[in-house]
C-alpha cells in the first residue's frame, strides 16, 4: 500500500531554495495528519549535494534520498525526472509534493507522465480528508478556486511558492544515498549558458513585497519613482499588461493572467486600474495597496489600503516616509 | 518540417468567471471563447518555422464542438490542417487524459516539433506539454521565449527566477511557449476564407484507441475567498496620506 509523504527538494548551485523548506514543512503537516507517516525528500544534484540533507531535517524531514551525479547539475528535465521517478517508483509514496517554481513546473509535469498519475498544480492549500489528499488551487488565474482529489498514487501536488510557511521542526534525519540510474545518452537537453539578472533582484514569484506600475505611469522614464520606493522596501518591481504591451517594461515584469501570478505579503499597485486579468494575478497577495487618481478604479475593490490621488505626488512621499520609518 | 501546434479554446482573459451554484463547474453562458493566448504564441512560432524551413503545420485540439472555431482561427493564421478530438467522455479530462489524447493523435502523423502553450489560462495546470513529451518519448523545452532550429538541434531561451538559460535539445521535441516568444499575427480576410476549406479531421476516443479517465478531479469549485473591505485614506495632502499609509503598513499590517 502506498505510504508516506514525499517531496522533491529544489536546489540551485548547491544552495537549497526557500520552496524546499516550504515543501518540507507542508509534507510534515500532511504526514502528521495521516497519523504520523514518514516524510521523505528526494534531493538531486552534483557532487556534494548530500551536505544539504541536514537542513531538510530541520524542517521536519525524516529521510532524504540523495543522488549525486554530474548529470544532475545543472538541472535538466530528463536527468531529474528519470532519477526522481526511479526512487519514487521503488518506494511507492502516497503523496508527492513539488514546488510550482520554474524548475518544479518543468519537472512535475514530466513526473506526472512517468508515474501515470494526477497532479494539482500551484496549490495554495493542501489538507487530508478521509485519508486522501485534498488540494485547493486557484483556477482561471484566481477568478475561482478548485478543490482537487487525485484517484491514483502518488497523489501529486505542486505548491505555490511563498504561500506555505516554513516551520522549524527538527527530526533525526536519515540520509540514504541512491543511484540516479542515468544513461548520459538519454539526457537529451543541456544548459549551454546561464545569463544572470542584475545581482540581488528577487523574482516576482518569490518576492515578499512588490511595487507595480500600470498605465498611470505614463511612460517608461517614470518608473524611477517606483524603483525608488521598491529600493527602500527591498521590493521587486512589477507591471500591468498595459505597461508591458506598451513596451515600457520587460515581459518578465508582467503580473496577471498572462503574466506571473504572485502572492507577496504586500502588493503596492500604482496607477493600475485593476483590469480583471490583472486582479486575477495578484489578489492572493496578503496585503494590497492601491494608489490611483480614479476613485472608481476596480483595484480599490481589492485593496486593503487605498489612496485616491496622483501617484506622482503620493509615491515619492511614501518613499520618504518609509525611509524614515525604517531608519 | 512537420510541425504540430496544440491549441485549446478558453474563456477570454476579460471574462468574468462565475461558479455554478452547486460548485460543479463554471457558468458558460455569455463567455467569449478564444484561443488560449499561450497557444497563439505556439501557433505563430510554428508558422514562422514553416516559412523558414518549408513543410506544414497541423493543429491539434481536444475540446467540444465549439473548439472547431479555435482550430479554424489557427488555420486562418496560416496552418494547413487540423485534428479535432471531440468526445464528450473527454470533457472533464485532466492533464494526463488530455495529453494522452493529444499524444495518440500526434503519434499517427509525422512530427518534428510540437508546440504547446506553457499553460492554458482556464485550468492553469501547465502539465500537458510535459506529459505529452513523456508519452511521445521526446525531450521538452518548456516556458521558452526564444527558439532557434539548426539541423536537428534546437536552442531555446528559458527565463528562470533571477536568470535566463540557453538550453539545447534535439528534434523531435515538445516546446511550450511563454509570452515574449513572438507577436502572433492576426488572421487576414483571405486567410479566413481559405481556412474554411482546409481539412479538419474529427476523431473520438475510440478512433484513437483511448478511454477517458481523470486521475485528478476537481471535486468542487468555489468563488475566490472574499477580501475584507479596505480603508481609503482620506485627506488633501499627499504627503500626509503617504505618512498615514506608511504607518498603517508598519503598525497595523506589519508588512514593512
Amino acid at each position: 500500500m502506498s505510504k508516506g509523504v514525499w517531496f522533491v527538494a529544489e536546489q540551485r548551485e548547491g544552495v537549497l531554495r526557500k520552496i524546499s523548506y516550504e515543501l518540507a514543512s507542508t509534507a510534515r503537516k500532511l504526514a502528521d495528519a495521516l497519523g504520523g507517516e514518514e516524510v521523505c525528500a528526494v534531493l538531486l544534484g552534483g557532487m556534494g549535494v548530500e551536505s544539504l540533507a541536514s537542513q531538510l531535517g530541520k524542517y521536519g524531514t525524516d529521510k532524504v534520498f540523495v543522488a549525486e551525479n554530474a548529470l544532475l547539475e545543472p538541472y535538466t528535465t530528463d536527468a531529474h525526472a528519470t532519477a526522481a521517478a526511479k526512487v519514487v517508483k521503488e518506494h511507492d509514496p502516497a503523496i508527492l509534493l513539488l514546488g510550482a517554481s520554474v524548475q518544479g513546473k518543468d519537472l512535475s509535469g514530466r513526473l506526472v507522465g512517468k508515474l501515470a498519475t494526477g497532479m494539482a498544480t500551484d496549490c495554495t492549500e493542501v489538507k487530508i480528508a478521509d485519508g486522501r489528499l485534498l488540494a485547493v488551487r486557484p483556477m482561471y488565474a484566481g477568478k475561482c478556486y478548485g478543490e482537487v482529489a487525485i484517484a491514483s498514487n502518488p497523489q501529486m501536488a505542486s505548491l505555490r511558492p511563498n504561500v506555505f510557511p516554513a516551520i522549524e521542526n527538527a527530526k533525526a534525519c536519515q540520509v540514504v544515498k541512491i543511484d540516479a540510474g542515468l544513461d548520459p545518452g538519454k539526457v537529451r537537453t543541456k544548459v549551454l549558458e546561464v545569463q544572470k539578472d542584475a545581482a540581488g533582484k528577487v523574482d516576482l514569484t518569490e518576492a515578499n513585497i512588490i511595487v507595480s506600475g500600470g498605465r498611470g505611469m505614463k511612460g517608461p522614464e517614470n518608473y524611477v519613482v517606483i524603483e525608488e520606493l521598491a529600493g527602500v522596501l527591498g521590493a521587486t518591481v512589477g507591471a500591468s499588461r498595459a505597461a508591458v504591451d506598451a513596451g515600457w517594461r520587460p515581459q518578465s515584469d508582467q503580473v496577471g493572467q498572462t503574466g506571473k501570478v504572485v502572492s507577496p505579503n504586500l502588493y503596492i499597485a500604482c496607477g493600475i486600474s485593476g483590469a480583471i486579468q490583472h486582479l486575477a494575478g495578484m489578489s492572493s497577495s496578503k496585503y494590497i495597496v492601491a494608489i490611483n487618481k480614479d476613485p472608481e478604479a476596480p483595484i480599490f475593490q481589492k485593496a486593503d489600503y487605498g489612496i485616491v490621488d496622483d501617484l506622482f505626488k503620493v509615491v515619492p512621499e511614501l518613499t520618504k516616509e518609509v525611509k524614515k520609518l525604517l531608519a | 518540417m512537420n510541425i504540430v501546434a496544440c491549441v485549446k479554446q478558453v474563456p477570454d482573459t476579460e471574462a468574468q468567471i462565475k461558479v455554478k451554484g452547486d460548485g460543479s463547474g463554471i457558468e458558460e453562458g455569455g463567455i467569449k471563447w478564444v484561443m488560449n493566448p499561450y497557444d497563439e504564441f505556439g501557433v505563430e512560432e510554428a508558422l514562422r518555422l514553416k516559412e523558414k524551413f518549408g513543410g506544414d503545420v497541423t493543429i491539434v485540439s481536444l475540446g467540444p464542438a465549439r473548439a472547431i472555431e479555435t482550430i479554424r482561427t489557427a488555420l486562418a493564421m496560416g496552418a494547413d490542417k487540423g485534428i479535432h478530438i471531440n468526445d464528450p467522455a473527454f470533457n472533464n479530462a485532466d492533464a494526463y487524459g488530455t495529453a494522452s489524447a493529444l499524444a495518440a493523435a500526434i503519434k499517427g502523423i509525422p512530427h518534428d516539433v510540437i508546440f504547446c502553450g506553457q499553460r492554458a489560462i482556464d485550468d492553469d495546470s501547465g502539465q500537458v506539454g510535459s506529459i505529452l513529451a513523456e508519452l511521445l518519448d521526446v525531450p521538452q523545452l518548456t516556458i521558452v521565449t526564444k527558439v532557434e532550429i539548426e539541423g536537428k538541434n534546437v536552442k531555446a531561451v528559458k527565463p528562470i527566477e533571477g536568470a535566463q538559460l540557453v538550453i539545447q535539445g534535439t528534434l523531435p521535441c515538445v516546446i511550450t511557449a511563454q509570452k515574449g516568444l513572438n507577436e502572433p499575427r492576426y488572421a487576414s480576410l483571405p486567410g479566413i476564407m481559405k481556412a474554411k476549406k482546409k481539412p479538419v479531421e474529427v476523431k473520438d476516443g475510440a478512433a484513437l484507441g483511448l478511454t477517458a479517465e481523470a486521475k485528478a478531479q476537481v471535486v468542487k469549485m468555489t468563488p475566490p475567498p472574499a477580501r475584507p473591505p479596505g480603508k481609503i485614506i482620506c485627506g488633501d495632502d499627499p504627503a500626509q496620506k503617504a505618512g498615514q499609509l506608511a504607518k498603517l503598513l508598519r503598525e497595523e499590517a506589519k508588512v514593512i
